[in-house]
């Protein structure tokens, strides 16, 4: 019991000791640094698979410690926290082979994998998070632990980009602490609640202040999740190195975001709760509207990098819509969404990652007959794409299937043309780009290309995304197994949100 | 061991010590770095002795030599108190460790003694237990501070310090000729009787104008604010974060002790409190905005001060209802402000020292280059911004919750809009440390004692955020802002 | 009584008067010179009012503090004709100079 309460903070430690010693460290240690960050992302996954088997067979992980009369810091881990926190822990090990290998050579390496723990670090916090005062204080930590990243190179591009991004996510932040706070001079407690929120029973004179509250956190965390109009960071972010444009789209920021999404309306408010004062509704719809919109603003980028951001943009929604339908297997649907875009669309940043490096290609319309000179990679980001696209067995499939039975579960019916429209976009913004790759000729020479010998470029930026992908592929494939991402998202809408 | 360490007279130590060091660091001036950091340690070590007097004993009160009040002087320590001293050694000896790097040689003999009497006068301010003894104090602060501030030389430091000394004298003028009328009302000087004592009449409404008028003044806060800036920005590094750290808070740990001792309890009417928590509402909008203006970064981290001052003043409206989360809220943005602005000045120190500049724009890659300072310019931030885990946030917080209760959306605006104006400015900065300027300059090293002094404080700052229960009920002990209100 | 009060209302007007001319005049020794005036002012009310009502013994405590608030103001305004002489040497003038300037 004892080891049992420290546990959750024994993950967060596992990232955190080793990012604090890595800022310490000289450049040149670049042995000593790597021995540090994977032995503290394998530290985190032994730590994370020890109570995944635990909370399946229903035990209880819990640090509490006060934080202010009252109010206490707490560190949960139940099946969704879990859920989070296990893809936050895998891809962290992978993007950090793939970080390794892409920043070879590069200076500030100390100071970038610093950051790049305290980033999984506060990732980590916000899925473990079991009150929405915890929540908060990661979720700001999350805002200064990736800025230093985000402006990593020192250019005067990157300097905008940063401030672009802090003025949306401190914005965001300050929306996020007026919420809570209002929220907590009416309650007087932000302990959140499975089974319905803690905001039940509460006095219908406070209705109309409880919907400007759900607006101001949903706005809060929206900035993050990119919901449109709030979205304008994230593109503009694509300055960043790739290993933290795949963080923060796959792992980090843009899940965050979604995550407490997912636990305003399921754990704050309840997700009845919520429907009857008339909030799901709309925000279902700002999630089609932003689906429909990242997807059409997408198909007109050139740029590869842009391009994957507003499919972002776009895809994250997936999991706001599943939330805010409001369905036992529409919850699902966007639950394992966390997961399932988490795997595509960091499979995808790598390979872009990929190209860059190896041939300096940044455009579409350089990417004419790429396959042949890089076919691991172009494979792989051939499985990301037709994920994302939603077709089977891949996991995007899974997703949009559980989102439109949901939909159609509850009455819904207008979200199967939302799904269909932004698959039909999908494809429209991924094809041509399978097609240059696979089926153009390749031009004489490549914009900048780098000699790997004969592999088609370095293993440590070749193997995460033929891993991701591969992953991707299975999570499709093998939906039945008991520990799929599809089956705990099962377990958790059946032990946090829904009642059996 | 505990029987001897509680009969100790300690708030007699805190006083006599620093007072006593200055002198000896006039006699001596060749050790005068050794010895001015011993007596500063043995200061910080008089605290705890004091601390753990008031942590089993409860409220100190002594008077001085037996005579008593109304006669004799007394010192009197509760919980607030010994937050202010703990918060005056804190910050005084990471300052001190800076200032034997900072200094130069023929500085250092000029630096020492002039501290060292301004710890003494803060200490004492702290400790005092009535009005006039109040006075002696400010004066014996404010000539130290000043002096300190002409140390830089030069004319911006000169202007500043003179902008200064005439503010601080006005205000205490203004002080004075309020405890005239006080002790000419009710016949004594003692706080402890005059709470007792007093009642609603003109002198007292006369004393409340022209003492808050003083106080505010030598608080800075707005619209009274003008000498600050100027006096900041100019001192010495290490000057300016005592400045901004720990002066400040002294005149306004004052205010707020009259106004929860003798004013609070008899002036009915709101108009006052709601006119204090406006001026603190302009305060920080004013503050902030001009700090995001600023092209140099002392001087930002001056208007920075401004704004964070007008937080304090908050407090007053939302007492009535909220008191002891507003005060506490108060007091803890005062202390986490200490820790946060002196890492400030003191970073900003070390980039001068390093650049030989404080031009924002020009800051040319400092993240890299001198990555402690960096840090530390960067957790004061947060800690200035209120963002979660720090003093700030803490201290924010608690404010907030005053606010909402009460639904005052106006503060609660002015604080939301406070938070987002001050990340504007801290990152204005940060971003160009990670950015190449136009023209290199050559760089000096930076003795790592600075950097590492700097780094300390924006620590301490962040750790307060952690602290928030053992501290408030350590303040809670004598019961400084009364029980009149039940928690949520 | 009558006349402490007096004494009272023209140590009161000595601290006006002061603190019009403090604000009014630029040249720092006039400045100075006006903090005095308001000190004396301040002064005067505390020995005016030590003579309480009904009582034949002047009150010693004003008194004492008047003491302490002259050695006070001596030494305040020697700093600041140090101050004054210093910023005279610096700028040639005995003014306060203006605001700092915003780049170098």
């Amino acid at each position: 019991m004892n080891w049992d309460a420290w546990l959750p903070l024994l993950v967060i430690l596992s990232s955190l000791l080793p990012g604090l010693i890595i800022f310490a460290l000289a450049e040149e240690r670049v042995r000593l640094r790597t021995v540090l960050n994977l032995s503290g992302a394998l530290i985190k996954l032994a730590l994370v698979g020890w109570m995944l088997w635990g909370v399946y067979n229903g035990n209880h992980y819990e640090t509490r410690l006060a934080l202010l009369p009252n109010l206490d810091l707490v560190l949960r881990a139940g099946p969704l926290s879990l859920f989070f926190v296990t893809l936050s822990a895998v891809l962290w090990m992978v993007t950090t082979v793939y970080a390794i290998g892409y920043l070879e050579g590069s200076p500030h390496r100390s100071r970038f994998f610093g950051f790049f723990s305290l980033c999984v670090t506060t990732t980590v916090g916000v899925a473990l998070a079991g009150n929405l005062i915890t929540f908060l204080l990661f979720y700001e930590l999350l805002t200064l632990a990736t800025y230093p990243l985000l402006v990593h190179r020192g250019t005067e591009a990157a300097r905008r980009a940063g401030r672009t991004y802090l003025a949306y996510t401190i914005f965001g932040g300050a929306l996020l602490l007026l919420g809570t706070a209002w929220l907590y001079s009416i309650t007087g407690t932000l302990e959140f609640a499975p089974q319905g929120g803690f905001l039940n029973g509460i006095g219908k004179e406070h209705h109309p202040a409880l919907i400007i509250i759900f607006i101001l956190l949903i706005a809060g965390f929206g900035v993050k999740a990119a919901l449109v109009p709030l979205h304008g960071w994230l593109p503009k972010a694509m300055v960043a190195p790739a290993p933290v444009s795949a963080l923060l789209h796959a792992v980090a920021v843009v899940k965050a975001g979604a995550f407490g999404i997912v636990r305003v309306v399921y754990d704050v408010f309840g997700v009845e709760f919520a429907a009857d004062l008339g909030v799901t509704g709309p925000l279902a719809w700002l999630a089609a509207f932003t689906i429909i919109y990242g997807s059409l603003r997408a198909l007109f980028q050139d740029d590869l990098k842009r391009r994957l951001a507003f499919s972002t943009v776009s895809q994250v929604s997936y999991i706001t819509l599943g939330v805010a339908i409001a369905g036992p297997i529409a919850t699902i649907g966007g639950v394992v969404h966390l997961v399932h875009q988490g795997l595509m669309k960091i499979t995808l940043f790598f390979c872009a990652g990929n190209l860059a490096e190896t041939l300096g290609i940044h455009k579409i319309s350089e990417m004419n007959g790429v396959g042949r000179r890089m076919p691991w990679t172009m494979a792989a980001f051939t499985i990301g794409a037709f994920g994302m696209i939603g077709a089977p067995p891949i996991a995007g499939f899974i997703t949009k299937w559980y989102l439109g039975l949901g939909a159609l579960e509850v009455g819904q019916d207008w979200v199967i043309f939302v799904l269909a429209g932004s698959s039909l976009l999908n494809a429209a913004y991924f094809l041509p780009i399978l097609h240059r790759a696979w089926f153009q000729e390749p031009p004489d020479a490549w914009p900048e290309e780098h000699n790997f010998g004969r592999k088609e470029t370095a293993w440590a930026l070749l193997l995460p995304p033929v891993l991701t992908a591969i992953l991707a592929l299975a999570v499709g494939l093998l939906v039945t197994l008991p520990f799929s991402p599809l089956e705990w998202a099962k377990l958790i809408a059946a032990r946090e949100f829904y009642q059996p | 061991m505990g029987a001897m360490f509680t009969t100790i007279p300690w708030a007699s130590a805190l006083i006599l010590l620093p007072l006593a060091g200055g002198m000896i660091c006039f006699l001596w001036p060749r050790m005068v770095n050794a010895l001015g950091l011993i007596t500063v340690f043995a200061t910080a070590l008089s605290v705890i002795g004091l601390g753990w007097q008031i942590i089993n004993d409860g409220v100190y009160h002594h008077p001085i030599g037996g005579w008593g009040a109304p006669l004799g002087i007394d010192l009197y320590a509760d919980g607030l108190s010994l937050l202010m001293l703990s918060m005056t050694a804190l910050v005084g000896i990471c300052i001190s460790i800076y200032s034997t790097a900072y200094f130069k040689r023929e500085h250092t003999t000029r630096f020492w003694p002039l501290w060292l009497f301004l710890l003494g006068a803060l200490n004492a301010l702290f400790l005092s237990a009535d009005i006039f003894n109040v006075y002696v104090t400010f004066e014996l602060m404010g000539l130290a501070a000043v002096a300190l501030v002409a140390l830089a030389g030069g004319r911006d430091a000169l202007g500043g310090a003179m902008r200064y000394l005439l503010a601080a004298l006005l205000g205490s003028l203004a002080y004075l000729l309020g405890v005239a009328l006080l002790y000419h009302g009710f016949g004594t000087v003692d706080i402890a009787l005059l709470s007792q004592r007093v009642e609603p009449s003109p002198v007292l409404w006369a004393t409340l104008g022209l003492m808050s008028a003083g106080l505010l003044l030598k608080t800075a806060l707005f619209p009274l604010h003008f000498w600050l800036p100027p006096a900041h920005a100019s001192a010495p590094a290490p000057v300016s974060a005592l400045l901004s750290a720990l002066v400040v808070k002294a005149s306004f740990y004052i205010l707020l002790r009259l106004w929860l001792e003798i004013f609070e309890p008899v002036v009915d009417d709101k108009s006052v409190a709601s006119l204090l928590g406006l001026l603190g509402a302009a305060a920080v909008i004013w503050g902030s905005v001009q700090a995001l203006r600023q092209t140099r970064l002392k001087l930002l981290i001056a208007y920075s001060t401004v704004a964070q001052i007008g937080y304090l003043f908050l407090a007053f409206p939302l007492a009535a209802a909220a008191g002891v989360t507003a005060w506490s809220a108060a007091v803890y943005l005062a202390v986490s402000h200490a820790l946060a602005k002196a890492a400030m000045f003191l970073a900003a120190g070390n980039l001068i020292h390093f650049g030989g500049h404080d031009r924002i724009a020009d800051l040319d890659r400092v993240v890299q280059r001198l990555p402690l300072t960096a840090g530390a310019f960067a957790l004061a931030g947060v800690s200035i911004m209120g963002l979660p885990p720090s003093g700030g946030f803490i201290g924010k917080w608690l404010m907030l919750e005053a606010a909402l209760t009460q639904e005052r959306w106006d503060l609660v605006a002015v604080m939301i809009l406070g938070g987002l104006l001050a990340g504007a400015y801290i990152f204005k900065v940060l971003g160009y440390a990670f950015t190449q300027a136009d023209i290199t300059h050559e760089s000096k090293t930076v003795p790592a004692s600075m950097e590492w002094a700097a780094l300390l404080l924006a620590m301490g700052a962040i750790l307060l955020g952690f602290l928030a229960v053992p501290v408030l009920s350590l303040v809670g002990i004598g019961d400084p802002f009364g029980v009149s209100e039940v928690r949520p | 009584m009558s006349t402490a009060f007096l004494y009272a209302l023209v140590g009161m007007g000595l601290f006006s008067l002061g603190l019009y001319a403090l604000i009014v005049h630029t040249h720092l020794l006039r400045k100075i010179l006006a903090l005095n005036v308001m000190g004396s002012g301040v002064f005067l009310v505390l020995v005016a009012l030590a003579k309480r009502t009904g009582e034949i013994q002047p009150d010693p405590v004003p008194h004492a503090m008047v003491i302490t608030g002259i050695v006070v103001a001596v030494s305040a305004t020697a700093l600041a004709l140090t101050l004054t002489l210093k910023l005279n040497e610096e700028t040639g003038r005995a003014e306060l100079p203006d605001e700092q300037r915003e780049s170098h």
